[in-house]
């Protein structure tokens, strides 16, 4: 039997008066890429935190490596590793000490092993015995990722982690994030930039004022796209024009 | 669930390795703890002392245990500090996404906090040994010394913890520490209560510090410690409970 790596149901979330989630549906197959698309304030993190058992949703269900994320938080645990919006790295401690110490947290044999190997897989090997308070954007944005590698999670989430960085660093986040993929790593992403989703992902969704408008492999949200205007426009649509023309529509209604 | 009681002390140790790298790369913290409080101590006993009558003839030996007090006082204000960056840092939703049990990554903080503030403590007590500081203690009354500070550290770490997961700015998280830090002046820690007018008086008697510090100096010059050291303990505990109750809320609410 194949489990859906990440399988949501119908996810409901408020902040107090402010409805967040209206009802939340979408699945994720094991070892794709799957970026969820959404501007500021759509509810990306939210999700990201419900699926990382940091929040509890007040509706629907989700289950993360076939474990219901409210009843198996342990479980769901053991299977994911997070790299949250903004970089969740010790800045006191130096990048070899970070990635030791999450080697020793995950209770794996050899910490000093894992983390030499990280640090040279993500070029940190110059800067390993420094403090990341002295670290770049991108250094520690590297180190961050490096961190949610420490175990070999199966199932990784990173949200936003393109955000800030200069195109070089990014185009470098780019490729660990494919590597992964290639090594049957189901990577979870979220973004804003519509190219980033167009790079990486096998299915892209789109959330908009609390539900998912539209979910597909970026050759269906293509088809979404009025067909006619392919004939007058040389170049192919774009993400970013599929994205604000289904908003568009949406808004319409 | 089995994994993470099996690995809960092995968790808490990396946890207190990571706290205990942090304040050893920030000994100018360990420094501002206790610079005022040792400048509080010159200023009384070699400006205001003389003048002071406390029917004990060494002063330092009298003012110790308040500066000790105050010190950890403004010591928890770093507790909660370190706690409120770390929320703002994300690393403790990464901790939190992790197989690990969710409180080691709170009760690490906790260590921390004994630990800077017995720093702190043992070299106030070396400055007053400078100073002319003496006891007759023994052993045992040492370690009682040691034991009730702790629990006040304790009982003061855990409204820190309060005051750091719930704050919204770094100035916010180290506000709570400053009516602490006053506390001592308003007890018998710098004058003895006798003195004072009586409604003033009053409330000196009765709030914690004033039993505390009537412990302490009687466990340090030897002598027999009376209902004291029970209402001293009963605050420290008391406290303690208090403050960990809401603080387990406060905890379970943003998390
Ligand atoms: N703890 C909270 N309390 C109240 N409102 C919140 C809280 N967290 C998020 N919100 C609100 O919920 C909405 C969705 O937030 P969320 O962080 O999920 O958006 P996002 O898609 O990740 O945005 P961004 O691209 O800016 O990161 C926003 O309007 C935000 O202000
Ligand atoms: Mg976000």
């Amino acid at each position: 039997m194949q489990t859906n790596a990440i399988q949501v149901n119908g996810l409901h979330k408020s902040y107090k008066q402010l409805q967040v989630l209206k009802g939340v549906d979408f699945e994720v197959q094991n070892g794709s890429i799957f970026a969820l698309l959404g501007s500021n304030g759509a509810g990306k993190t939210t999700i990201v935190k419900i699926l990382t058992t940091l929040l509890e949703q007040d509706g629907g269900t989700a289950a993360v490596n076939g474990f219901d994320v409210a009843s198996k938080p342990d479980n769901v645990r053991q299977s994911i590793s997070l790299t949250g919006q903004f970089a969740a790295v010790d800045e006191i401690l130096t990048g070899r000490e970070n990635l030791i110490m999450i080697a020793r947290l995950r209770h794996l044999d050899n910490p000093r092993q894992i983390s030499d190997d990280l640090l040279n897989r993500f070029s940190l090997n110059d800067a390993a015995d420094r403090r990341v308070s002295t670290y770049s954007g991108g250094m520690r944005r590297r180190l961050d990722i490096a961190m949610s590698l420490v175990g070999k999670p199966q199932i990784i989430f990173l949200d936003e982690p393109t955000t800030g960085l200069d195109p070089e660093a990014r185009l470098e986040v780019w490729k660990i994030v494919k590597e992964l993929a290639n090594n049957g790593t189901t990577v979870f992403l979220t973004t804003q930039y519509l190219d980033e989703a167009e790079q990486l992902a096998n299915r892209i969704a789109i959330l908009h004022e609390g539900k998912i408008i539209a979910n597909g492999t970026l050759a269906d949200l293509k088809k979404l796209f009025p067909p006619a205007k392919v004939e007058y426009i040389e170049k192919q649509p774009n993400l970013e024009e599929i994205f604000l023309a289904i908003i568009g529509k949406k808004e319409k209604i | 669930m089995e994994t993470i009681n099996k690995h809960y002390f092995s968790d808490m140790g990396v946890m207190l390795g990571r706290s205990m790298r942090h304040i050893l790369r920030s000994m100018d913290t360990i420094i501002t703890v206790t610079i005022t409080p040792i400048a509080m101590m010159l200023l009384f006993v070699y400006v205001l002392g003389g003048a002071i009558q406390t029917g004990m003839d060494n002063y330092v030996n009298y003012l110790l245990p308040g500066i000790l007090l105050m010190a950890i006082s403004s010591g928890i204000a770093y507790t909660s500090y370190r706690l409120f960056m770390d929320m703002q840092r994300g690393i403790f939703e990464r901790f939190h996404s992790m197989p690990i049990a969710r409180s080691a990554a709170l009760w690490g903080h906790v260590l921390t906090s004994l630990v800077s503030n017995a720093i702190s403590v043992v070299v106030i007590i070396l400055v007053a040994l400078l100073m002319g500081f003496r006891s007759s203690a023994g052993i045992l009354s040492w370690l009682a010394v040691a034991g009730i500070l702790a629990l006040f550290t304790l009982a003061l770490t855990w409204i820190a913890v309060i005051a750091g997961l719930s704050a919204t700015s770094v100035d916010g998280a180290g506000a709570f520490a400053y009516p602490l830090i006053f506390l001592p002046f308003i007890s018998s820690a710098f004058v003895p209560t006798e003195t004072m007018p009586s409604v003033v008086r009053a409330f000196a008697e009765n709030q914690p510090v004033t039993s505390i510090v009537n412990a302490i100096r009687a466990l340090l010059a030897g002598q027999l410690v009376g209902s004291d050291v029970w209402v001293a303990l009963a605050w420290c505990v008391g406290i303690m409970l208090v403050a960990y109750f809401f603080a387990m809320r406060v905890y379970k609410k943003r998390m």
